[in-house]
């Protein structure tokens, strides 16, 4: 496990029900397996590269202030939190809209006690990762916390920033987003690492829709390439509300991301997107769940991978479809770019169906970009290696397409393009 | 509902559906240990190396776990001491249909086995119980030096070809009922396909369950030497018993260069067997292997038949059909894996979960590294018939490196209301509308099966819809 280095730090601002919950989790993380090679959770992943030991708490960040101006993302956005190896940095939340909650989870634990119990890492953790879960409970210093009361819309969306510094620094990034009724809002988490260190972070984020509401979700991952990282989602959709979330992920050595929609109202829907441009010996290793638990729901799954160098991709989703939940329309899709031979795509897609009256589609398709699109491209003078990128480039930049928020669109376009170099 | 509907259907659902008593000339008794291996092989006269096989394989069927770490939790159920590993009306597949016991014959006769005898068919083995007690191959076949027995004659008979590849394909230790397989089969065929041989006629074997918690394990083993081609029909029916049997076959096939074999089964073992088969074939260069596999009956179904495509242009093909009526779980799918230059496969699935029936499908595709022009192409469609009724898809599919092409779709869906009331308006019952419907669903995969096997299959899809709905 994770050695704590400061361990006083650990309760600062928290309630000490909190504190105990914390205890009881450090010791659920130790009594629970680590993942074995027969645990179909963890079928294709490279157990030796998950390994947690020899990674410390991360101490205070060496220039925060640096950290912070160099927290950008989205133009304009509606509040700004800036996290540094656990510890908040930089608050600014002063242009949102009255009632609107933007804050440290630890000061949302003391003053809305009623709200975080009933969110806070309420779902279950079914992926696989249930023991990461834990250690992210035992450890976690900080995150954010954004309440959005009923009927309020936010124009532009919430920035968080988590940074790591530190030779094998650990971080416990969480985002907690609770959407009230008819409420509309936009939330970004940015990941990034601020030197090359090998580094751990183990990130959680839940996403709360009551009836009506609507939230686009952006994970936008940029860690160092040296890091290892979990980033566990669950997004629960009640009534008529409709849930966007995207997950880019542009760094890390080996990242698991586990992302778990949960329809429980009809009407409910839920789009699920990834974004995940690999090369090097980079792995990623994702696990998703489409729940349907109520009738006339629907979901709508879109995984992106190019792989490039000795990368390596994982992706095991599931549909399921309750038995009651009638009239569910969910469609999921996993697509492999192989740009080298030395890449590996593995593709799980599953449906579990339990009800009669569905659509429910599922596809996998793993190729490599055709010789006839490059060929007309060079025809027009553009030269091979530019051909392949621009190819790349387009094939992540026709999901962006489906994301709701022009500016969050935008910002993640031109980012795209930036780093393929077209 | 389905009081209209049954007129309409031509089988009588009591074939199959009956048990004679029998005087078993060998019984190795209840419980697996090695006293029963070596019992088998005594009553068999197995050559040392097969009873090394077989204490071999015993040993890794106790080492190996239960798969239920991705399986059915069902498997629990099957209580090995409980199970009889051995049983045989005698020693000698019988030549002549004289000379066949009367009480053997009987049961043939309820299933038809003279009158498919008369028909085209090349050659019968009908398996009754674990030995064949009838074979029969039509002297065509034969004088073009096809080599279809029972697989202890072949192993006795033509062991320069079996040694070569019996458990070549299959290993032992591929899963736990491979190696039970691999302990203590006895029954099965063994056919070897001359150069260049193309049989015109489908092979056809029938097998049968008839003793209460018996299991039977027959091996299979098809050689296809170069240039040749084979059809293999297997299909079953069992009689119905209180307590669960066991069903444990391993299938192996062989393609040389250039050879073709399909193999095609009708499943339709009673409600109470777990059917746990391995079946792989390989295939070399230019070779094909296909795989047909219907399955209707029994509690639990597992089975992935697959193809090894070891040589450059290799190809493998799985067609399946899987029916899940109440209480069943048809637990089936393919594995594809491609092991030689442009080597393609196609594997298309369509499954119909009726009551409280589950149908899952299961795949495995894989392209190792530095492979270039390899192809493979998934579909799998399911259909939904009660609202309580369940389907699940699980493939897995791993490609490494570029040049290579994969695709996976699989879709679930219902009976349109509009289909049905479409036939309503025209006068055609609920029920017999949604027998048609469903008959539609796998309409273009039955055609690939031999005329008399899709008419079989159709009356048994109609036979299975009888009073699901309404």
């Amino acid at each position: 496990m994770i050695a704590t280095m400061t361990p006083e730090k650990h309760s600062a601002g928290w309630p000490a029900w909190f504190t105990d919950e914390q205890a009881r989790a450090a010791a659920e993380y130790e009594a629970l397996p680590a993942p074995t090679r027969r645990d179909e959770a963890w079928r294709f992943a490279d157990l030796k590269a998950v390994s947690t030991d020899g990674f410390v708490e991360a101490g205070d960040a060496s220039d925060p202030a640096a950290l912070v101006v160099a927290s950008t993302g989205v133009p304009a956005p509606a509040a700004r939190l800036v996290f540094a190896n656990n510890r908040l940095v930089h608050s600014d939340v002063a242009g949102l809209p009255a009632g609107v909650i933007v804050k440290p989870l630890e000061q949302a634990a003391r003053e809305h006690p009623e709200i975080f119990r009933e969110f806070f890492m309420a779902q279950p953790v079914e992926l696989g990762s249930a023991k990461f879960a834990a250690l992210h409970r035992a450890k976690v210093h900080t995150g954010a916390f954004v309440h959005v009361p009923a009927g309020i819309r936010l124009e532009a969306p919430v920035e968080i920033f988590h940074w790591v510094e530190g030779e094998r620094a650990s971080i416990f990034p969480h985002t907690l987003v609770v959407c009230g009724n008819n409420s509309s809002a936009g939330v970004v988490d940015h990941f990034r690492s601020a030197d090359g260190a090998p580094a751990c972070a183990c990130a959680v984020n839940d996403l709360h829709l009551s009836p009506g509401a609507a939230l686009t979700y952006a994970a936008v991952q940029d860690w160092s390439p040296e890091t290892l990282a979990f980033h566990l989602n669950s997004t629960v959709v009640d009534r008529d509300a409709r849930a966007t979330n995207l997950a880019a992920n542009f760094g890390g050595r080996f990242v698991r991301g586990e992302s778990l929609s949960r329809l429980v109202g009809e009407g409910s829907r839920s789009e699920m997107f990834s974004i995940n441009p690999l090369g090097g010996t980079r792995q990623i290793d994702q696990r998703t769940l489409q729940d349907h638990a109520a009738p006339n729901a629907s979901s709508d799954l879109l995984y992106l991978n190019s792989l490039d160098g000795a990368s390596r991709s994982i992706f095991a989703g599931l549909i399921k479809v309750q038995t009651g939940a009638h009239r569910t329309d969910a469609y999921q899709k996993v697509r492999n770019l192989i740009l080298s031979d030395e890449a590996e795509a593995n593709s799980m897609p599953g449906l579990e169906i339990l009800a009669d009256d569905v659509r429910c589609t599922h596809g996998a398709t793993s190729g490599e970009i055709s010789e006839d699109e490059l060929f007309y491209l060079a025809a027009r003078g553009i030269p091979r290696d530019l051909g392949r990128r621009l190819i790349v480039n387009g094939f992540f930049q026709t999901l962006l397409e489906r994301l709701g928020d022009p500016a969050l669109r935008e910002w993640l376009s031109a980012s795209i393009a930036r780093r393929m170099g077209v | 509902m389905s009081t209209e509907t049954k007129p309409d259907i031509a089988i009588d659902r009591s074939v199959g559906d009956f048990s004679y008593d029998v005087d078993y000339a060998y019984d190795a008794g209840v419980g697996l240990t090695e006293a029963t291996i070596n019992y088998i092989s005594d009553v068999k006269g197995d050559p040392e190396w097969i009873r090394q096989f077989r204490l071999d394989a015993y040993k890794k069927f106790l080492e190996k776990p239960m798969p239920t770490n991705w399986a059915s939790r069902d498997l629990e159920n099957i209580i090995f001491e409980n199970i009889r590993y051995y049983l045989a009306q005698g020693q000698q597949p019988k030549r002549s249909w004289d000379d066949v016991p009367e009480e053997v014959k009987r049961t043939f006769e309820r299933l038809g086995i003279p009158e498919q005898e008369r028909k085209f068919l090349a050659g019968v083995e009908a398996q009754f119980d674990s030995e064949a007690a009838y074979s029969n191959i039509k002297a065509a076949v034969g004088e073009q030096g096809v080599i279809f027995v029972g697989s202890t004659e072949g192993l006795h008979k033509h062991p320069e070809i079996f040694r070569k590849w019996f458990g070549k394909v299959i290993p032992t230790g591929d899963n736990k009922f491979s190696a039970l397989n691999s302990a203590v089969f006895s029954g099965g065929s063994f056919i070897y396909v001359p150069p260049g041989v193309k049989v015109k006629h489908p092979l056809q074997a029938y097998f049968r369950i008839n003793a209460e918690s018996f299991g039977q394990f027959e091996r299979t083993l098809i050689i296809a030497d170069e240039g040749s081609e084979v059809m293999y029909m297997e299909g079953c029916t069992a009689p119905k018993f209180e307590t669960a049997t066991l069903h444990s076959a391993v299938v192996e096939l062989v393609a040389l260069k250039g050879a073709k074999i399909q193999y095609i089964t009708v499943q339709n073992w009673s409600p109470n067997v777990f059917n746990l088969v391995t079946k792989r074939g390989l295939a070399m260069e230019d070779a094909e292997v296909k795989w047909i596999d219907c399955n209707i009956g029994s509690r639990l179904t597992m089975k992935y038949p697959g193809v090894v495509m070891k040589g450059r242009r290799a190809r493998g093909e799985v067609i399946s059909i899987a029916l899940a009526g109440d209480g069943q779980h048809q637990d089936t799918g393919a594995k594809m894996i491609h092991a030689a230059d442009e080597t393609t496969s196609n594997i298309v699935s369509k499954s119909i979960s009726l009551g409280s029936g589950r149908a899952t499908y299961r795949g495995m595709v894989h392209v190792p590294r530095h492979l270039k022009g390899c192809k493979n192409n998934t579909e799998c469609d399911a259909l939904l018939i009660n609202s309580h009724s369940r389907t699940d898809t699980y493939p897995a599919i791993t490609v490494r490196g570029q040049g290579n092409a994969c695709q996976h779709e699989a879709s679930v869906s219902q009976i349109s209301e509009e289909q049905i009331f479409y036939m309503q308006q025209r006068g055609i019952p609920e029920g017999a509308a949604m027998s048609l419907a469903v008959n539609g669903f796998v309409n273009d995969l039955v055609q690939q099966f031999p005329m008399e096997y899709s008419v079989e299959l159709k009356r048994l899809i109609e036979l299975e819809m009888e009073g699901s709905v309404g």
